[in-house]
């Protein structure tokens, strides 16, 4: 029976990669259920964070966190933003071609990325306030290490979907945002600029990827393929989360990061991932469209 | 009807017996790269039914194709070593016994028979679960992607039974023949050309049966089918599984070879890659897929070692391109060619209907 301390450690663990999920998969959950578009190309944007945060440690190594996280967030909706503008659009009403020409950019973004940095992937060094962490020498949780990095990123997901819920929930544009999600054709014939909403939630879902790779820079060097070793989970947290629904990508989130850390704790790494595919799976055939569905009476959807 | 159908055959024919006839105009290299693109055709073939009739992406065909590679592999593993001795990756793991479910693999009959049932298996049970329960078409992708996902990484971890990331190779006979030898080249390249007209044809059948048609009215309004008293998920679990056999098939001819496999050939990008074969090729179209097959991975192998900086760049650009501006492929553009060729030359003045022969009908009410 593993102790209770070395648990809670993967607890915490387990929640801090719910976070990167959760930031990770976001803008694939916002974009899917507006759009009905699954973007293969998330996870370079994902790593254009992670390196731009890495560009921002060059330019000005005191302050690589509070001049990088803007950069990336900021850099990569502009890029999610140019993809959306160049191809997405184009392809409206072709979900599954859209996941297809999406993926030809990510291997272009992917190349790029090795020919720009070094292909063996670039450090960025977290700053001097994020190198602790908290450790309990005494009393019934005496071992248990929080490692101040990993609790920035936890605040940091925390923060990103507070700031959504209130940019969904309090704001004119979120009205919009949700109209078009329930009804698109409705939305517009009552004026909202679809096209508008379409690119702006692009744009900042993929900003949010940015957010993302920024924080995974702080754990591991940024390399050309971190994108694609994280959106894959991310695809399975917006299919368990449910289309576009902000609760049910924060729930999946936190489930599939839990459940995965928990999981490698008892099993090998590689195990606990057949599991939790396993388990997603066996998820759907009770509730096929997702924890939490948009109750629809339309009988034709995406 | 009768001639319109033999006309219609006949290319395949014609091509297959060209197939059959390359080691004569082919050099011991060429002749194996053909015998490892026909084998990946046969794949792409069970994508072009999964896919361009069905409708639903698959993004994890690589998981069918491990499947039948490794049942194979194993099997050669075992039948090169002399009896009651361990695979030499596992003496340098330190495992000490052959593992339970390695033993039936020295039976070179069970093996044959896994190459197909394991992958049918495997692509009937994920198939009875995702298409009974009304999943969308996006998330069925996003699950066999997930898949591959794990078979990949599974493959790679257990490294004391399955030969971790260099995977299973160094193979000495099939069925008693030493593989090196010319005679066994020949055999197994008359194997792999017959196997895929095999495949071919079954596919041509299947799609001109009433399930073939069915499996595409599920794709073009599958409410519609519901409503004329058709259940769609029998018509879409039996393409599913029908192409996970044909990707197990090519996944163990693909072994022979290539003379190798590994987890780099089932994961996730593999599996991408199997797709964009077919979407150039044309998605609804079988010898679409073939050629496809055949000219992306002759380019890859001409161009990813000469220009590996390029190649992705070149290979995302063709995608994107493929998508946009062709989306039925190579098949189609012909397909629109054909078309054009055909059109009545003179102003319409009275309607060329009575003396049209069927054939041209159908291409152009196809298109």
């Amino acid at each position: 029976m593993p102790s209770l301390p070395f648990l809670l450690g993967q607890l915490f663990d387990g929640l801090s990669l719910a976070s990167i999920l959760l930031l990770a998969a976001l803008g694939l959950s916002l974009s899917f259920g507006l759009m009905r578009v699954i973007n293969m190309a998330h996870g370079e944007f994902l790593m254009a964070g992670g390196f731009l945060v890495y560009v921002a440690q060059q330019i000005a190594p005191g302050a690589a966190l509070a001049f990088g996280l803007p950069l990336a967030f900021l850099g990569s909706a502009l890029l999610g933003a140019a993809l959306e503008i160049l191809l997405i659009r184009r392809l409206y009403g072709r979900p599954l071609d859209t996941l297809l020409a999406t993926w030809g950019v990510s291997l272009a973004l992917q190349q790029a990325a090795r020919n720009l940095f070094d292909p063996t992937g670039v450090a960025v060094t977290a700053p001097e306030w994020l190198s602790g962490s908290f450790t309990l020498d005494a009393g019934p949780l005496s071992g248990l290490a929080l490692a101040h990095v990993r609790l920035f990123i936890i605040a940091l997901a925390v923060v990103v979907l507070l700031a959504m819920m209130w940019l969904f929930g309090r704001t004119r544009i979120g009205l919009h945002i949700r109209a078009v999600n329930q009804n698109r054709a409705m939305a517009a014939a009552l004026g909202v600029d679809t096209r508008r909403v379409d690119l702006l939630v692009f744009a900042l879902g993929s900003g949010i990827a940015g957010l993302a790779g920024g924080a995974l820079a702080l754990l591991a060097p940024v390399t050309s393929t971190v994108g694609q070793s994280y959106i894959v989970d991310a695809f399975l947290v917006v299919i368990l989360g449910g289309l576009g629904a902000l609760r049910g990508t924060a729930l999946a989130a936190l489930l599939l990061g839990i459940l995965s850390a928990l999981g490698e704790s008892v099993t090998s790494n590689s195990f606990a991932k057949v599991l939790l595919l396993l388990f997603v799976i066996a998820f759907l055939q009770f509730r096929p469209k997702g924890l939490v569905a948009t109750r629809s009476r339309a009988l034709e959807e995406a | 009807m009768r001639r319109s159908w033999v006309l219609s055959v006949l290319p395949s024919i014609v091509v297959f017996i060209v197939l059959l006839f390359a080691p004569l105009y082919l050099g011991a290299y060429n002749l194996m790269l053909s015998g490892r693109f026909l084998s990946l055709g046969i794949l792409a073939m069970g994508i072009v039914l999964v896919w361009g009739y069905a409708g639903v992406l698959p993004l994890g065909q690589g998981v069918f194709f491990g499947l039948g590679g490794y049942a194979l592999a194993m099997h050669l593993k075992l039948a090169a070593l002399p009896a009651g001795e361990l695979p030499d990756f596992m003496q340098w793991n330190g495992v000490e016994a052959l593992p339970a479910w390695w033993k039936p693999f020295a039976s070179p009959e069970f093996a044959l028979a896994a190459v197909v049932v394991v992958p049918g298996l495997v692509a009937l049970a994920l198939a009875w679960l995702v298409f009974r329960r009304r999943m969308t078409s996006v998330y069925i992708a996003l699950i066999t992607q997930a898949l591959a996902l794990a078979f990949a990484t599974l493959l790679i971890s257990r490294q004391g039974t399955t030969g971790g990331f260099n995977g299973l190779t160094d193979f000495q006979t099939l069925f008693g023949a030493p593989l090196g030898d010319e005679r066994t080249r020949l055999w197994l390249h008359v194997a792999t050309v017959g196997l895929a007209a095999l495949a071919y044809y079954l596919a041509r059948t299947l799609a001109a049966t009433q399930a073939g048609r069915l499996v595409r009215a599920v794709r073009d309004g599958e409410n519609r089918v519901r409503f004329l008293g058709y259940s769609p998920a029998p018509y879409k679990i039996l393409v599913f599984v029908i192409a996970g056999v044909f990707a197990g098939l090519g996944g163990a001819l693909h072994t022979l070879h290539a003379g190798v496999i590994t987890p780099e050939a089932v994961g996730v990008v593999p599996s991408i890659y199997m797709v964009v074969w077919v979407a150039i090729g044309g998605r609804e179209s079988l010898p679409g897929a073939l050629v496809g097959t055949v000219l992306v991975n002759l380019a890859k192998d001409a161009l990813s070692s000469t220009w590996p900086n390029a190649w992705p760049y070149l290979m995302g650009a063709v995608y994107i391109g493929v998508v946009r501006a062709m989306p039925r492929g190579l098949a189609g553009v012909v397909e629109s060619a054909a078309a054009w060729l055909r059109r009545p030359r003179t102003a319409p003045a009275k309607p060329p209907a009575a003396d049209l022969p069927v054939a041209d009908t159908e291409a152009t009410s196809h298109g």
